[in-house]
């Protein structure tokens, strides 16, 4: 199930990083970056809800799991770059700032930010999922057998 | 038959307030944040999401907090707030096969490739009360080990490879939506798993029970259970393109059932499906059994007029919503309706007196 090179994977990647980042992180991060630019709303800040799917069996037909809160919303920046966020939970301020990045990163200040904002980002999600992930190991069970007894 | 009648809006507008006078208890105790819900009472939130259908973990804690933990008024809440929602559009089917998993257990194999991690479970607990809890305390860090990278594989596919057991071959037909249409009968499987997940714990586990106890038996192992988080993908029509939008918590049990073989299908095994938002453990495994019970058209088995096998009767009985609103709105007022009934009680009552006076004359 991997992709094929495709050359949206870059933008696809940073999207999906802006998405899972924790609450206020990324405003935190652009916010020490730089100054946030001037934008207009292509659509404002929404909030709504995707149905997720998934397959019967784990690999048989897919059916609706039940649905998700997403806010989503698009910004033009006075240079004319599009940025677009569809994110989980109800929080447009997070929305708007993943937006903003997204433009962004159409723009020269795209090696700066990924400098700054999503490779630390990256490395703070993943040093998390790696903790939750050291702790489930240690709940792995080694098994040994006991010895019988043999009069 | 319904008739308006005015009255009784200052005895609601005070009741309300009562209500939320007692919603805070006693004021001498803090008050209980949203946020604390949301962390300590996570199994609750879960359940709430699961079957509130709604993977919201704030929205949750809100929902408990507002009904004072009743759990089906806070899943009654989320419902409703999820109707007021535009709806953006269906993910990509979640892959659960890439799930970073917090436990993931088997029982019908000892040695698997990945192993037998317990995670945060109260299996092995000793189910005595912990005293410790009254009082406040530090909880200390828990151990960790290091960990194996990689997707974790699921157990069905070591059967997979002997040709043991039934396999469910990926399918793309867009599935119905209980949400959007009514549910009718007959169920396909994909709009059964929708209604099952989003069940009644209580009531999925009373069925799923009686299956084991031999109301449609149909010797349910559990092949793997999992627990952990999965990347939501979603198609953005504007793009062209798919990113994920989050991450979601799911529950994912799949049992392994003993099959006999039919006309067309040789000895093997026949599998039952589970999947639920959060931790929710005992929810997915009652799912997988009842999924299986429900399948048994499909696999040539007999119906042998069990409970679980009715899908009919555990489809439409399975809402706690549905069947609480329609429970509970017989304690409303029924002033007419009882009146005309009294009615009647006293007409039939006056001609079997009048039957009685005619033959005593006689």
């Amino acid at each position: 199930m991997k992709d094929t090179f495709d050359e949206n994977n870059p933008r696809k990647a940073w999207m999906s990083l802006l998405a899972k980042a924790p609450q206020g992180r990324v405003a935190a991060l652009l916010d020490t970056a730089m100054k946030r630019p001037a934008f207009t709303w292509l659509r404002a800040p929404e909030i709504g809800s995707t149905m997720v799917r998934a397959r019967a069996a784990a690999t048989g037909a897919p059916f609706n799991l039940g649905e998700m809160t997403v806010t989503r919303c698009a910004v033009t920046l006075a240079t004319g770059e599009v940025g677009h966020a569809y994110i989980q939970g109800r929080n447009k301020a997070d929305a708007e700032v993943a937006a903003l990045v997204d433009a962004l990163m159409q723009t020269e200040a795209a090696e700066h930010l990924r400098v700054v904002l999503l490779d630390p980002l990256e490395s703070e999600i993943e040093a998390s999922k790696a903790a939750r992930a050291a702790k489930a190991a240690a709940t792995k069970v080694d098994f040994f057998t006991m010895v019988r007894g043999e009069d | 038959m319904y008739v308006a009648v005015k009255g009784g809006e200052r005895a609601i507008e005070n009741a309300h307030a009562w209500l939320a006078e007692e919603r805070r208890g006693d004021t001498g105790v803090a008050e209980l944040s949203v946020a604390q819900i949301r962390e300590q009472l996570k199994l609750a939130v879960n359940r709430v999401m699961a079957e509130g259908s709604l993977y919201d973990p704030d929205l949750a804690a809100l929902a408990i907090k507002q009904a004072r933990g009743d759990l089906i008024e806070a899943i009654f809440l989320v419902r409703a707030y999820r109707t007021t929602l535009p709806r953006f559009g269906s993910s990509v089917p979640v892959h659960t096969g890439a799930m970073s998993c917090d436990r993931r257990i088997s029982a019908t194999f000892k040695d698997l490739p990945g192993g037998q991690v317990l995670g945060p479970t109260f299996d092995y607990t000793h189910r005595l009360l912990d005293f410790k809890l009254m009082a406040d305390g530090q909880v200390p860090q828990a151990p960790t080990r290091e960990a194996a990278p990689g997707d974790v594989p699921h157990v069905t596919e070591f059967l997979n490879q002997e040709g043991l057991i039934e396999l469910a071959p990926q399918d793309d037909t867009p599935p119905p939506d209980l949400t959007r249409e009514p549910l009718e009968m007959p169920a396909d499987r994909a709009l059964r798993l929708q209604a099952l997940t989003r069940a009644d714990e209580g009531f999925t586990l009373g069925l799923a029970y009686s299956t084991q106890r031999g109301y449609g038996r149909n010797h349910a192992f559990v092949g793997e259970l999992r627990i952990g988080s999965v990347p939501v993908e979603m198609e953005i029509p504007e793009l062209g393109f798919a990113i994920e939008i989050g991450e979601v918590t799911l529950t994912e049990c799949e049992t392994v059932n003993q099959f006999k073989g039919s006309k067309t299908e040789p000895p093997q095994f026949t599998r039952g499906y589970g999947l639920v938002f959060g931790q929710t453990e005992r929810k997915a495994i009652s799912m997988a059994l009842v999924d299986r019970a429900l399948r048994w058209e499909e696999l040539g088995e007999d119906n042998v007029g069990a409970p679980a096998q009715d899908a009919e009767f555990v489809l439409y009985h399975a809402d706690n919503i549905q069947a609480t609103g329609f429970l509970e709105h017989i304690k409303l007022p029924h002033y007419v309706d009882f009146q005309s009934e009294l009615e009647l009680v006293r007409k039939l009552r006056r001609a079997a007196g009048a039957d009685q006076l005619q033959e005593a004359a006689e």
